[in-house]
Formats: structure tokens, C-alpha cells, sequence
């Protein structure tokens, strides 16, 4: 299935965040498989109007992480999930996000329920038919 | 060859007793695309026709491509597109004619393309300059500034009274132009939206100061906006916090916007105990509003060995 990506301007998201979370999100939930082929930095800049600088850093970006891979002369895919980091370092890398997550819920004043229904809600719009935020 | 497309140097004009440019120190770097951005009467095609050298400085100097403003070879001169406020034709010619005329001045002239652009924005070649609509007479401006396949493109304002539909032509063809390697596309703008999604770096001209000059990221980044609550009616401001650009109170609740907020700041604002700080995301467009139209007292110009900051604050 092709990647549909659209950006929006005026808004609180910077554009290469809203291409970055739309890539991610295609490739978590499916919406794009391993080794699909995704539109070149001059394909994507020149059917979204942007600068294509802004489409190569978050290209760049996505490949240091992992979630694309550039394949020399024949273009961009979406990365072939390897077991790039062992368990150990799994654990570590979610432990650090689930502290902030949780130290940012509780300096801004919620509740642990309020947390739980917000990260409930989010993994609901994953599924796969769920609205996507 | 220099990393920068454009350098100005103090560059300085004044009209009679009106200072329109003051001390501008603007770096273009090659290969970028350069929003230049500011109120209407700021100085912005001042300072490009200074660039240009179709305007002297009062005092000051530019270079561009390398080469003084004051005093362009020809050759160079040819490597510079220019699309001049208000899309100015010459209204008796007809468009063939007027590339008939146009390519004449230069050693390279893309047919193809001028053609090609002209088709984008839907203008017949046969037709006279001055029966274009708004929309085709940018197209035949963008058309002869983008033929010579230039080096530098310096585009004034080209949005101006266009509508949505050759509004996206326009950026469109923006966007094509980036496939020559190591083009320098400099546009002046009030269209945020054109900013948000063309401009790697920008310079905010205020009234004749040079105010800001980061890439757009930097500036994003830079400007921040607070929400605090109190219980009860919110104390002063602290004389602690700097970079205030604007500060609205309703009810118990102070909504601050600041630039270059650092530790400090953020120790001042805990020191007025509010009993919640939340971050607010703000859009390039209110940043932008709020940081023109802020409170400045002083102004702090990025030193080139200072990362970029954006100035601003009350001192």
C-alpha cells in the first residue's frame, strides 16, 4: 500500500515532525510493509510543495533510527526490522520514555488515571481502523 | 567558492532624514532557500536592490556570488535571477516579444523552460504584457527570472495579490528550481504558510533592524510560550526574566511569551510560585506576531561565533 503523507501549515506541529510521525505511524501500524519503497526526498518535497532540505533531514533522521533504509541507486524503503538492539537495551531505551512520560504526567498534575486513559487512548488509535490523532 | 550567496556588511540607506536600512548584516548561505520576512516599510526591497546594486547604500557594503554589489561583472549579473516587486512587464510588449527581448541579455537562456513555466501559469505567449492577469504576469516574471538558469534567485515579494491557484504554481516552481545543485533562492514574504514550508533560514527585518536571523528551526524553537496558574491574582513579573515579548493575565493565569529561555528563566518563573507551569505549543504564525509585535528595549544581534539567538526581550 503507498504512503499517504500530508502536512498541514499554521499549526503547532512543525512540518518535518508531521512527516517523521506519519512515517512511523504507517510503519507501525502496517500501513507500509518492510521493504516497501517510499517516494525519493525530490518525490515527496515536490508533491507536498516543501523544501526538499526539510524532507532530507527527517529522511536522514528516519534512517539513523532504524525505520527507513536507503539502498544505494534504487531509493528509500522502509527498513527490514532487524534485531538491532538485544532485550536488555529494549527495556532500557522504553524505561527511559515511560519516566519521562510519566514525570511530565505528574509535574503537569494528573492523575494515575488520567495517565492511564491517555496512553490507553493512544494505543486504541494505533489499531489498525482506530483514528489516528 | 563562499559558503554564503549574500554578505552585507553594515549596510546603511537613508531617505533624506528616514533611515530605511540600518546596519544590516545579512548572510545568505549558498544552496539555501532564505525567507526574508518583516512588516510592510521594513526595508526589505531596500535592502535587495542594495544587494542587487540598482540602489547605492548610504553606507555599508554587499557582496554577492562572491563579487562586490557596487560593482557587477556582466557575467555575474547573468548568474542572478530577479523577480522585482509587483511583477513589473513591460505592458506594450507581447510575452514572445518580451523574451525576444529579455534573452538577449544573457549568454545562457533556457527556451524550454521559459516556456514551460509560462505553460504552468497558463499564459499565452501571443498575449500583450499588460492584458496578464496578476497570476500570469508572475508567471511571466518567474518565467525570465528562472530561464538564464540562475545562480542566485532573489524573488521580492512574488506572492503579493496572487490567488490561492498561482499561489501554489508559484511555490511549485519554487521547489523545481532547487533541482539545480547549489541554487540560492532568497524570497521576502508575509505568507507564514510560504515560510513554513520553503525557508531553511530566515531574517526578520523590524523597521529598518535587523531583528533575527536563524533558520527556521532555531526561531520555532526559540520563541516559547508558558501558561502559568495562581491562586489568587498573579504577582509581577519578576525583573529576573528576560526575554518577555508578551505577557496576557486572565483571571489567575499569566500566559508569557518569551525568547531564549534558559535555566534562569525558568528558575525566575518558578520563583513567582504559581501553583502549575505548563508549556503551550505555539504556531509559527503566533510566534512570529508576538515576537513583531513584542516589547523590545534592546536588541542583541547574533555574533557569528555565538550559536544563532533570536533577540529580543526587555533588558
Amino acid at each position: 500500500m503507498p504512503l499517504e503523507i500530508s502536512v498541514a501549515t499554521g499549526g503547532t506541529t512543525p512540518i518535518w515532525r508531521q512527516i517523521a510521525d506519519q512515517i512511523c505511524r504507517a510503519v507501525a501500524t502496517g500501513g507500509v510493509v518492510a521493504g516497501e519503497q517510499v517516494p525519493s526526498v525530490r518525490a515527496l518535497a515536490e508533491q507536498l510543495v516543501l523544501n526538499p532540505n526539510t524532507v532530507a533531514r527527517v529522511y536522514a533522521e528516519l534512517i539513523r533510527e532504524g525505520v527507513l533504509e536507503a539502498q544505494k541507486g534504487k531509493g528509500v524503503f522502509v527498513a527490514r526490522r532487524r534485531a538491532v538492539y538485544t532485550k536488555a537495551e529494549k527495556l532500557r531505551r522504553l524505561e527511559a520514555v515511560l519516566d519521562a512520560y510519566v514525570n511530565e504526567g505528574v509535574y503537569l498534575g494528573f492523575s494515575a488515571e488520567e495517565l492511564h486513559e491517555a496512553l490507553e487512548k493512544k494505543l486504541r488509535a494505533l489499531e489498525p481502523g482506530g483514528k489516528a490523532k | 567558492m563562499s559558503e554564503f550567496a549574500i554578505q552585507t556588511k553594515n549596510l546603511t540607506r537613508y531617505f533624506g532624514a528616514k533611515c530605511v536600512v540600518r546596519d544590516l548584516n545579512l548572510s545568505v548561505p549558498r544552496g539555501s532557500i532564505f525567507g526574508f520576512l518583516g512588516r510592510n516599510g521594513s526595508g526589505k526591497t531596500t535592502s535587495l536592490r542594495m544587494i542587487l546594486g540598482l540602489l547605492s547604500p548610504t553606507w555599508g557594503s554587499s557582496t554577492v556570488l562572491g563579487y562586490d554589489s557596487q560593482k557587477l561583472p556582466p557575467d555575474v549579473r547573468a548568474r542572478i535571477g530577479y523577480l522585482a516587486e509587483g511583477h513589473p512587464v513591460f505592458g506594450w510588449m507581447r510575452v514572445r516579444d518580451a523574451e525576444a527581448y529579455q534573452s538577449r541579455f544573457y549568454p545562457k537562456w533556457n527556451r524550454e523552460l521559459f516556456h514551460s513555466v509560462l505553460e504552468f501559469f497558463r499564459v499565452d505567449p501571443a498575449t500583450r504584457s499588460r492584458n496578464l492577469s496578476r497570476g500570469e504576469r508572475a508567471g511571466l516574471c518567474l518565467a525570465m527570472a528562472l530561464a538564464p538558469e540562475p545562480d542566485l534567485l532573489i524573488l521580492d515579494d512574488p506572492a503579493i495579490g496572487l490567488d490561492p491557484v498561482a499561489r501554489r504554481s508559484l511555490l511549485e516552481s519554487m521547489v523545481y528550481a532547487t533541482r539545480k545543485a547549489d541554487r540560492t533562492i532568497i524570497f521576502s514574504s508575509h505568507l507564514l504558510a510560504d515560510i513554513e514550508r520553503m525557508a531553511d533560514h530566515i531574517a526578520v527585518l523590524d523597521y529598518s533592524v535587523l531583528r533575527a536571523q536563524c533558520s527556521l528551526e532555531t526561531f520555532r524553537s526559540c520563541v516559547q510560550q508558558f501558561v502559568l496558574r495562581f491562586d489568587s491574582t498573579p504577582p509581577e513579573l519578576p525583573a529576573q526574566i528576560r526575554g518577555v515579548i508578551q505577557c496576557i493575565q486572565r483571571g489567575n493565569q499569566l500566559r508569557l511569551t518569551l525568547v531564549n529561555v534558559t535555566g534562569e528563566t525558568r528558575a525566575a518563573i518558578a520563583s513567582m510560585n504559581p501553583t502549575s507551569v505548563e508549556e503551550v505549543a505555539i504556531s509559527l504564525e503566533d510566534a512570529f506576531v508576538s515576537y513583531l509585535g513584542g516589547n523590545l528595549e534592546t536588541i542583541r544581534l547574533p555574533d557569528r561565533a555565538e550559536p544563532a539567538t533570536v533577540a529580543g526581550g526587555v533588558s
